[in-house]
Formats: structure tokens, C-alpha cells, sequence
């Protein structure tokens, strides 16, 4: 088991997004969180960054691809996006890119709010395994995991990540 | 019929034809899930695609607007495909057997048909001789069951009061014929409602109704006392076969939801009602517009209610967990 140091993997991370904000002249941006552990990621980038507007927290469920496989979680908080994102710049968060799946899921909800000027991707660990065209802006850790190894995230107080062995 | 009609070998809801013999767990997963539905209608784009692809049918043997309109807008914010089939006008009168247009209907590949029907029963008949891949929603059957009202009502009073363990409930009109008040008694029973009330005139009031679990009144003044919630019934004046009621003017000023009587229950009590409203045979104006009437809101949550409905049967067919890759 390994054990990675969140608070420099989240102050890299906001560091990196500044940039590129910045180099992009993307001003005024609205943050959006996916739900569980993307919006906990998202918390601590949306203080580093002093957002003003509220944090936005994305439910996929509904948007999911493998719904007709595995149905509908029993309780699903609804999503909350409480700006108009409009022509707006949204950085969306996640904890953890593998497939790229829930990003897609994640797109189209948001599209179905408005039509957002960008959106930039910033998640926490990539840890391979991409099914989708789908790459993070700012990544915080590129993780490959051996056999039977996996990643987890607990949260929100306090936040870690690990690598956690064969069981 | 089997009580396990509704609910297949890994308890997941298969059909939803009725409130009664559902377990609480269950309602209260729709209950649930409807709440997250409520946002939906207030986006920019009313929809999500969760039911992509999937065909319901509305199958409706006898007229209605509400119920209609709302199972068709929940169907199409779940984006399934919908066609709404209004047999009275259809093959129906050609003389086609209903057997006859369930099978034409499931060769099409539907998946789900949302029946409202004038016989008690039909619903479930339809569930029974469906093809394994359909499901059936009850929409409402004769006298017997409305679920999908009754958990609206549901959703309706836990939004606004919470915890159904202190309420006590007054169920007013015609229960004789209402398919509504039924589907509520069973619904309120196994939420755990602290007292169900039944206030009608003896010709409209079910034999042995008590047998339900509901105290009977058939006077509004001790009827209407301290209660929380009162859900009006429509006097059912197509189903009225004479003899019951003197007249709907009598009617009101023995049975009319007044703002006199209403200061009787609790002073938030909550007024509700199914819809279609007789003004001034069952409701004064100034109640069903009055600041204690959550009528309009229970049409808005109907929405929602019906959505969860459908989307956790067409969902549950599913095996395994939920999960999956990020």
C-alpha cells in the first residue's frame, strides 16, 4: 500500500489550472464537482482557487451508459448547478480518469444546462485504462496499478489516496 | 392474484400495479428517487436520457387528461419513445380483442404499457398475459387501485411534513368508488401513518371498510379534527348510479370542504386533491386556491413520482451491482 501526499498533489494541481486559465484567457471560471469523490476534489481546488460562485456538483447517474446493465443507484442526490454556465468557462473535477465514461456522462449533462464557453478537466489520478478520446488539462498523479492492485479515495475530512494491494 | 406479481425473485419491481402488498422499503425507494427527478423540469433542457431508447406505450381505455399528460411528459424527460393509444377510439371498437392488440403491441418491441382502465382488475389481467419482457404500470383500474396517485400524494406530504409516523390523515368523498382513496389506505398503512380517517356519507363508504386499519366518520365536524392532511375526493359523478346522493348541492353542504370546516384541522393542515376538481360540490373555491391547497404542487411532483416509477422498473431488470468504471 501507498499513500499519496494530497495536499501537494492538490496545490500542483491548482498552480496548473491558474496557468492555464491564464495562458487561455479564460476568465470568471464556474467549478463543477462529480459526485462523491470529484466533488471533494473539487472543494479544496475551488478555496485554492478563490472561486467566488458556488461550487456545482454533477450526479451522472442519470446520464450513465450502463444504466439497461446495472439500474438506477437507490438514492441519488440530485444534481446542482446553481449558475447559469451559459458562455461560461467550467472546470470540471473528478477524482479518478479511467475510462473516460462518466467525463462523457458528465459532459452531457452539463450541455443540457446550457452551452458553456469551455470546459477544462482536472482530475485528481489518471490511472489508465482509457476506453474514450477523453484526456484530462491538469492531472494530479498518472497512477499504472499492477495486478489486483486498486486506487481509493476516501473523504471528504480527511481526504486521501492510496494504492491498496492484492486483496 | 399473486402478490408477487409487482416484484420479481430478486425483489425488484417488475409491474406496479397496486400500493397494497408493496413493502415500505419499496415506496420509499420511489419516494426517493422521484426526489431527485424534481430539478429536472426546471433545466434548460427538461430531459435526461436515462430511458434512451426504451418504448412505453400509454394504453388507455378511458379518458383522462392529467394522469395522461403526466405519464407522457415523464416517459419523454426520460427520453424513452412514447405513443399514447386511446382504445375506445382504436382497434378496440373494431371489434379486436384486448389480448389481440397487447400481442400486436409487444411485437413492436415495447417495452412497458402504462394501463388506465375502467374495469378493477385490468391491469393485472394485462400484467398476467403479458410477454415477460413487458412491464405494466397501473394508471388507474375501475374501483380498485391508482398507485402512482396515491405515491404522489405520498411524495406530496413528506416534502412538506416530513415524517409520516405523527400524521394523521383525513380521507374525504366518495372512497365507495375511488380507486385514489383506496391506493392512498394501503400507502399511508405502510408508511406508517399514525391515524388514517375515512369521512364520507354511509352510501359512499365501502363495507367493512375498517378492516383496512382506518377510523370512519360521517360527519365533517369530528371528521376534520386536528388532522394534518386531507385529501379531497372528486365526487365521481360518471360512476354515481342514483340513489346515493340527493344532490351535489345537498352533497356540499354536508360533505363541501369549506373554509369553516378547514378551521377545524390543524392550522397548517395540508388540502389536497386528485384532480379534476368540482368546484362547489366537493371544495369551496377559496380552499382549492387558498393558502393551505398543495393541488397545483401535487401535479408537479406527479411528474417526478411517475419518472421514478418507470425508471427503476425498466432499471431493474439489471443484474448485478451498481458501481462501475470511472
Amino acid at each position: 500500500m501507498s499513500t499519496f501526499d494530497i495536499e501537494r498533489l492538490l496545490g500542483q494541481m491548482a498552480a496548473d489550472l491558474r496557468r492555464l486559465l491564464a495562458a487561455e484567457g479564460r476568465e470568471r471560471p464556474l467549478m463543477v464537482g462529480i459526485r462523491t469523490g470529484g466533488v471533494w476534489v473539487a472543494e479544496r481546488l475551488h478555496e485554492r482557487l478563490g472561486i467566488e460562485a458556488p461550487l456545482g456538483e454533477l450526479s451522472i447517474n442519470f446520464y450513465r451508459d450502463d444504466f439497461t446493465r446495472i439500474g438506477l443507484h437507490p438514492r441519488v442526490e440530485p444534481s446542482s448547478l446553481p449558475f447559469d454556465v451559459d458562455d461560461r468557462h467550467i472546470l470540471l473535477v473528478d477524482d479518478v480518469l479511467q475510462t473516460g465514461r462518466t467525463i462523457r456522462a458528465a459532459l452531457n449533462e452539463i450541455f443540457d444546462y446550457g452551452r458553456p464557453a469551455s470546459v477544462t478537466l482536472a482530475v485528481l489520478a489518471d490511472r489508465g485504462g482509457h476506453e474514450l478520446p477523453v484526456r484530462a488539462d491538469v492531472t494530479g498523479a498518472t497512477v499504472r496499478l499492477g495486478p489486483g492492485e486498486h486506487l481509493k479515495l476516501t473523504g471528504p475530512e480527511p481526504l486521501a489516496l492510496e494504492i491498496l494491494g492484492p486483496r | 392474484m399473486r402478490p408477487s406479481l409487482q416484484v420479481d425473485e430478486n425483489g425488484r419491481l417488475k409491474h406496479f400495479l397496486s400500493t397494497e402488498g408493496l413493502s415500505a422499503p419499496i415506496l420509499t425507494q420511489i419516494l426517493d428517487t422521484a426526489e431527485s427527478f424534481v430539478g429536472v423540469g426546471e433545466r434548460a433542457v427538461k430531459k435526461v436520457p436515462l430511458l434512451r431508447g426504451k418504448t412505453i406505450v400509454n394504453l388507455f381505455f378511458e379518458p383522462s387528461t392529467r394522469t395522461r399528460t403526466t405519464f407522457e411528459l415523464a416517459a419523454k424527460r426520460l427520453s424513452a419513445d412514447l405513443l399514447t393509444i386511446n382504445i375506445a377510439a382504436s382497434s378496440a371498437s373494431k371489434g379486436e380483442s384486448l389480448l389481440d392488440t397487447l400481442r400486436n403491441l409487444e411485437s413492436m418491441h415495447c417495452d412497458m404499457f402504462v394501463v388506465r382502465h375502467p374495469e378493477s382488475g385490468a391491469a393485472h389481467f394485462i400484467a398476467q398475459h403479458a410477454a415477460p419482457h413487458v412491464s405494466v404500470l397501473n394508471a388507474g383500474d375501475g374501483r380498485h387501485a391508482h398507485p402512482t396517485q396515491a405515491l404522489l400524494d405520498m411524495f406530496t406530504i413528506r416534502r412538506l411534513r416530513g415524517d409520516f409516523t405523527r400524521l394523521r390523515v383525513a380521507i374525504v368523498g366518495d372512497i365507495l368508488h375511488s380507486r385514489v382513496a383506496r391506493s392512498e389506505i394501503h400507502a399511508l398503512t405502510t408508511l406508517g401513518a399514525a391515524e388514517i380517517r375515512v369521512v364520507a356519507p354511509r352510501t359512499l363508504v365501502p363495507a367493512q371498510v375498517e378492516g383496512l386499519g382506518v377510523r370512519v366518520f360521517h360527519d365533517m365536524q369530528s371528521g376534520l379534527k386536528d388532522v394534518d392532511v386531507i385529501v379531497m375526493l372528486r365526487l365521481q359523478k360518471e360512476r354515481m348510479q342514483g340513489g346515493l346522493l340527493p344532490s351535489e348541492h345537498e352533497y356540499f353542504r354536508f360533505y363541501g370542504l369549506t373554509r369553516e370546516r378547514l378551521a377545524l384541522a390543524r392550522p397548517d393542515a395540508l388540502v389536497m386533491h386528485p384532480g379534476p376538481l368540482n368546484r362547489g360540490v366537493e371544495i369551496a373555491s377559496d380552499v382549492a386556491d387558498g393558502p393551505s391547497s398543495v393541488i397545483l404542487q401535487q401535479v408537479g411532483y406527479g411528474i417526478a413520482v411517475r419518472m421514478a416509477v418507470m425508471s427503476i422498473i425498466l432499471g431493474s431488470h439489471a443484474a448485478g451491482t451498481a458501481g462501475g468504471a470511472h
